[in-house]
């Protein structure tokens, strides 16, 4: 016999100036099978939640409905609330006469006849609503952090300090990312290396992380607790456990004139190299493209001259695989390319700033490496066409970023800081030259950031104009920037040595595969997508998979810290408890029924759909059924929809409940 | 091969050593040109600075002739014409509304569906291969600057013809017929269009200019594509010497000129004796 | 005097077809903008001026008049507003209600008997074209060296066979001039 309890509630005047709720109340009160129908001004607070458990003891109540906001605001506090008494938490639902009546409409009559509508048809679903129970899984308390960067080795570091392994995938031969290779950083002018590489060395000795460099994730299963990681190994050619980082085979390489990744093409490397001197591990890796050995079969030259004979040129790729619980992703970012060469046709490059033409019109993070102590120049300020010193140098703000027709239309967020960075880094280096930034606004809303630019133009003469730049060409060896001052409204004309663009953070290359691996979404522009802007920043849709830093959005390095730091944090979270619940509203087959077509299996975005046997004492085979594999389905009822055979429905929102509410209407 | 002509005002005024050219050079490559008959006038500048309508109503007709008459692809050697008529043809096959409005104006069907080619791309049409092929002469005395001027690259998204901040169509047709385009930084830095005769400074100092960029780069010649442009910097170029005191001495060509000597044509066929700035 | 009370940001942006309050004053078209050192306003603050309706000073400008109509301005706006377009918009405005600037006046009188031109004969007579300029042009601003301009340029295109006393006619004249009545009715 059912007793449904309803409760209604004003939540102070949002529902309660367009519906009458002492009505609805009265309405619903009139149904049968419902045993009360109260209402009361807050039901969410305290008094409130107070009266709903009193009823639900007083009357026997076998089924709960509150009438109020969203359920995403507070159905898990009324379900608390009935469990606290010992009724069963999946047999409480919530009609929203919030959002979706009194905030949208403005007439009262009609209002709180649909409210009425509205809390009738959940009456009717909660009729039919059956006692249910959370999922558990077990959790393997193995943590995947991957990418090597500010961000990843901070996440990994808190992981592993916490006595949790960690498996540390890095796609780079070294870990450190885009701040191993930065000069010093705002606001505090810190040597990025020095701060950094103490980090690196606990990483690479931390007994707690097992550090894969020059490897990939290959392929992602399972689900929540229980994921299966494969690993690509990708082929060093020198064995680890051989080689010392003594050096003599690097040396001793004839191929040169390679470009060096690390140093964004400002320097050169050989063909089997480490990427800068403090690289963790310190052991080298060879370029199978620009190795003579391995492209034409001559040379050979490192392998005669090892000492421990660590090099293999027989080496291939090895699969591994990895059990892991959690996966904390922190793939980091890359600039902006203003060269012909798009990813996408929305996206074109600036050739009115000479596409890559001009040798001494460079990126940002290649002017980094220039002025880097340890960089191709050893710190010395020279522009790359013919290594003179610039006497005047223009820094572009918003290239690529803030800009609609060519680039991504969002703000890249640490240009700003960066740019008066590198006007003072400048300036420190060549007193007598003259930096220039042309900029549209200044963002620098981090603590010590606005006295930071305003540092660079009061002390240390940076000259600023508000304005693009439209065109640069280069005559007689200088580079003719043509832009405007808006402010003072005229075009501002400046003959540059050297012209540097801060391009816009985007997604590092191949992050839209792998989120694809992990299920989790990203955006148009390939940042990973988060839970919730404000409130889950560092979750994502995919339960157990974590974003931080740059992959989830430009940002600074405090930033990346802080978010690494929480997804530790989550990570903990989900290791502290000895198992993992999950919500039971998922898909359940009827076995006896299923016609085993395997529709669904095909259908289900999230392979949470298997294929199983069902087999007699005697090992016979007696039928084949599909199977929900209930921690991964996602409760999204596409299966539903496609079985041919209605053997498939969804716990909490089966058919014949939501037959039940559109026939209430009716 | 059989196109449509749209000659436009200023080949049949004062630039009709440009049309010379251009059917010197086409009968030679097989092309034949089959004039819109009745055609009118683009409007030019003075139509969409004065009147948005007319902007579009004007070239429209045009667009009504040529798919009146059959044609399918249409050469308009001058780019404000072509950049007119490619701009009216697009407007009009997005908007059903302004197609029905159009077609009461100009008082002719107009579906927009004519190709409207400019000099480089009926080139490419024929294709490099064919014209080296027809080719008599090689073109290495020459050095030119590629001057493309505002209208044929701008606005990309309307043109979607070569890069409009660095193009290149017009090197790769005369690098391959032997001559030695210079790069140069003025490809499409306007000259001053159609101010000639309303605010000469302007064209005075836009084309000193250019000249100059090109001369600074090592260019013995300029190429231009376009008649407002040859005008500014080819019948002016005295004004110029006199204005800033200097010899500039550079020859304007028109492309068909250039293509022309190379498949054997000379100088008069072409009517490159009408310039003002002679060979020396 | 304001003679453009009526004209508003909206009119502006109908007949240019782009909408103004994408712009956020970057400046760009103004750094490319060829004729920018010699404008009195610049380009992106005739944007300014529309986006915030001061159209009247807008429409007054003298650069508007002196833009050169290389486009620019609108193929490099990062959020592509059509710039060159919003200028077309203004000097359609402001000539139609005599509100442009004085010291332009010789290129509006251009642009305007290039159109009456072309309204007569369907195609445009050179020759015809320039006699009206200068005459109209010299009762503008009474400036005699205008009624000279380029006159020894006269036989040197005789010379070159560029130089045609009597321009094309078009056979249907009669269409061409309903066109320019219904486009110019409004």
């Amino acid at each position: 016999m059912a007793r449904i309890g309803v409760f209604t509630c004003w939540c102070g005047e949002n529902i309660a100036r367009n519906v009458d709720v002492e009505k609805v109340a009265e309405a619903i009160g009139k149904l049968p099978h419902v045993r009360c129908s109260v209402a009361y001004k807050y039901m969410c607070s305290d008094p409130g939640q107070a009266i709903m458990r009193e009823k639900i003891v007083s009357e026997g109540l076998t089924g709960v409905v509150v009438a109020s906001c969203s359920p995403h605001m507070h159905l898990k506090t009324f379900r608390k609330a009935a469990e606290s008494e010992g009724l069963n938490p999946y047999v409480v639902e919530m009609a929203n006469i919030r959002e979706h009546c009194s905030w949208v409409h403005h007439n009262k009559e009609d209002a709180t006849r649909k409210a009425i509508d509205l809390v009738r048809m959940s009456v009717a679903k909660v009729l039919r609503n059956h006692a249910l129970d959370p999922i558990r899984v077990p959790v393997t308390k193995r943590a995947l952090v991957i990418g090597g960067g500010v961000a990843g080795i901070q996440a990994a570091l808190d992981i592993a300090d916490a006595g949790h392994e960690v498996v540390l995938v890095e796609r780079d031969p070294s870990i450190g990312g885009k701040m191993a290779g930065l000069s010093e950083t705002f606001p505090t002018l810190d040597c990025s290396q020095c701060i950094l590489t103490p980090r690196m060395v606990d990483v690479g000795q931390h007994p707690n992380i097992k550090l894969h460099t020059y490897s990939e994730v290959e392929a992602v299963d399972g689900y929540l607790g229980n994921f299966k990681v494969t690993i690509r190994k990708k082929a060093r050619y020198v064995d680890m456990d051989k080689c010392t980082g003594c050096g003599i085979c690097w040396n001793a390489c004839p191929s040169k004139k390679n470009l060096s990744e690390f140093d964004f093409g400002m320097g050169t490397r050989k063909a089997i190299y480490v990427p800068f001197p403090q690289a963790v591990p310190a052991r080298p890796v060879i370029d199978a493209n620009a190795c003579i050995k391995l492209t034409k079969d001559k040379c050979g030259l490192c392998e005669k001259k090892c000492p421990a004979g660590a090099i293999n040129f027989d080496d291939q790729d090895e699969l591994i695989t990895e059990e892991i619980g959690a996966v904390v992703v922190a793939t980091g970012y890359k600039l902006y390319d203003i060269g012909k060469e798009q990813q996408n046709d929305k996206l074109a490059g600036y050739g009115e700033y000479g596409y890559g033409k001009y040798k001494d019109v460079i990126d940002s993070l290649q002017f980094e490496r220039i002025v880097s102590a340890s960089g191709p120049t050893v710190g010395e300020i020279q522009r790359p066409s013919d290594g003179k010193e610039p006497k005047s140098v223009v820094f572009i703000s918003c290239v690529g970023s803030r800009d609609n027709a060519k680039g991504v239309s969002y703000c890249s967020k640490i240009c700003c800081m960066y740019n008066a960075k590198h006007t003072m880094l400048y300036k420190h280096k060549v007193h007598d030259g003259q930096a220039h930034v042309f900029y549209m606004d200044i963002r620098a809303g981090g603590k010590n950031y606005d006295e930071f630019v305003r540092r660079a133009i009061e002390q240390d003469g940076a000259q600023y104009h508000r304005g693009r730049v439209s065109k640069i060409t280069e005559e007689n060896g200088k580079l003719i920037v043509r832009g405007v001052d808006t402010l003072a409204g005229v075009p501002v004309t400046v003959e540059a040595d050297l012209v540097v663009l801060a391009a816009a953070m985007r997604p590092a290359d191949g992050v839209e595969q792998l989120a694809q691996k992990l299920n989790v979404g990203y955006d148009e522009f390939g940042f990973l997508s988060e839970s919730h802007p404000k409130l889950r920043p560092i979750e994502t849709n995919a339960a157990g998979v974590f974003v931080c830093g740059a992959c989830q959005g430009p940002k600074d390095i405090p930033e990346s810290v802080a978010q690494a730091s929480a997804a530790a944090g989550k990570v903990m979270m989900m290791f502290s408890r000895k198992e993992l619940t999950r919500e039971p509203e998922v898909a359940c087959v009827n076995e006896q029924n299923c016609a085993a077509c395997f529709a669904c299996a095909r259908a289900c975005p999230f392979n949470a759909i298997e294929q199983a046997e069902i087999r007699d004492r005697n090992g016979n085979l007696v039928k084949r059924t599909a199977r929900v594999n209930p921690g991964l389905c996602m409760g999204c009822g596409t299966c539903v929809a496609i079985c041919p055979s209605k053997s498939v429905d969804l716990e909490g929102f089966t058919e014949q409940q939501i037959y039940a509410q559109v026939e209430s209407l009716v | 091969m059989d196109i449509g002509y749209y000659p436009g005002c200023a080949l049949h005024g004062s630039s009709n050593d440009y049309e010379m050219s251009v059917r010197a050079c086409l009968e030679v490559l097989g092309v034949q040109l089959r004039e819109v008959d009745d055609w009118i006038c683009c409007g030019a500048t003075a139509a969409h600075s004065l009147n948005q309508k007319l902007a579009v109503a004007l070239p429209a007709r045009n667009l009504a002739l040529a798919e009146c008459q059959g044609m399918q692809d249409l050469l308009a050697p001058c780019p404000m014409c072509s950049m007119e008529l490619i701009k009216a043809n697009q407007a009009i096959s997005a908007d059903a509304k302004l197609k029905k409005e159009m077609a009461e104006i100009v008082e002719l069907k107009v579906e927009g569906k004519v190709s409207v080619l400019n000099l480089i791309q009926i080139f490419q049409q024929v294709g490099l291969d064919r014209i080296k092929e027809l080719a008599v002469k090689s073109l290495d005395e020459f050095k030119p600057a590629c001057y493309y001027g505002c209208l044929l690259t701008r606005p990309p998204e309307a043109l979607q013809f070569d890069d409009c901040e660095q193009p290149s169509s017009m090197e790769t047709l005369l690098e391959g017929l032997g001559a030695a385009p210079i790069d140069w930084n003025y490809k499409t830095e306007c000259c001053g269009a159609g101010m000639t005769m309303s605010n000469e400074d302007t064209v005075l100092d836009l084309s000193h200019k250019i000249l100059t960029n090109a001369a600074d780069h090592g260019a013995n010649c300029l190429v231009v594509a376009c008649p407002m442009c040859h005008v500014n910097l080819d019948m002016k170029q005295a004004d110029i010497d006199r204005r800033y005191n200097v010899q500039h001495d550079m020859v304007v060509y028109y492309l068909s000129d250039l293509v022309g000597f190379a498949l054997g044509l000379d100088e008069q066929r072409l009517g490159v004796n009408r310039h003002f700035v002679a060979k020396h | 005097m304001d003679m453009l009370t009526d004209v508003t940001t909206n009119t502006l942006e109908e007949l240019a077809h782009t909408k103004v309050q994408d712009c956020y004053q970057c400046g760009k078209c103004s750094a490319g903008c060829p004729m920018a050192e010699r404008m009195d306003i610049l380009p992106h603050q005739l944007v300014r001026l529309v986006q915030s309706g001061f159209i009247d000073k807008a429409a007054k400008a003298e650069s508007i008049w002196q833009c050169v109509s290389c486009l620019t301005c609108s193929t490099r706006c990062p959020k592509s507003v059509n710039c060159a377009g919003v200028l077309d918009a203004l000097r359609q405005v402001s000539a139609e209600r005599q509100a442009t600037s004085p010291a332009q006046h010789r290129t509006v009188v251009f642009q305007k008997v290039f159109l009456d031109n072309i309204r007569r004969y369907g195609r445009l007579n050179e020759l015809e074209l320039i006699g009206f300029f200068k005459t109209k042009g010299f009762f503008k601003d009474l400036s005699i060296p205008l009624l000279f301009k380029d006159s020894l340029l006269g036989p040197k295109m005789m010379k070159r066979h560029k130089f045609h006393l009597r321009g094309e006619r078009v056979k249907d004249r009669g269409v061409v001039n309903r066109i320019f009545e219904r486009c110019m009715a409004s």
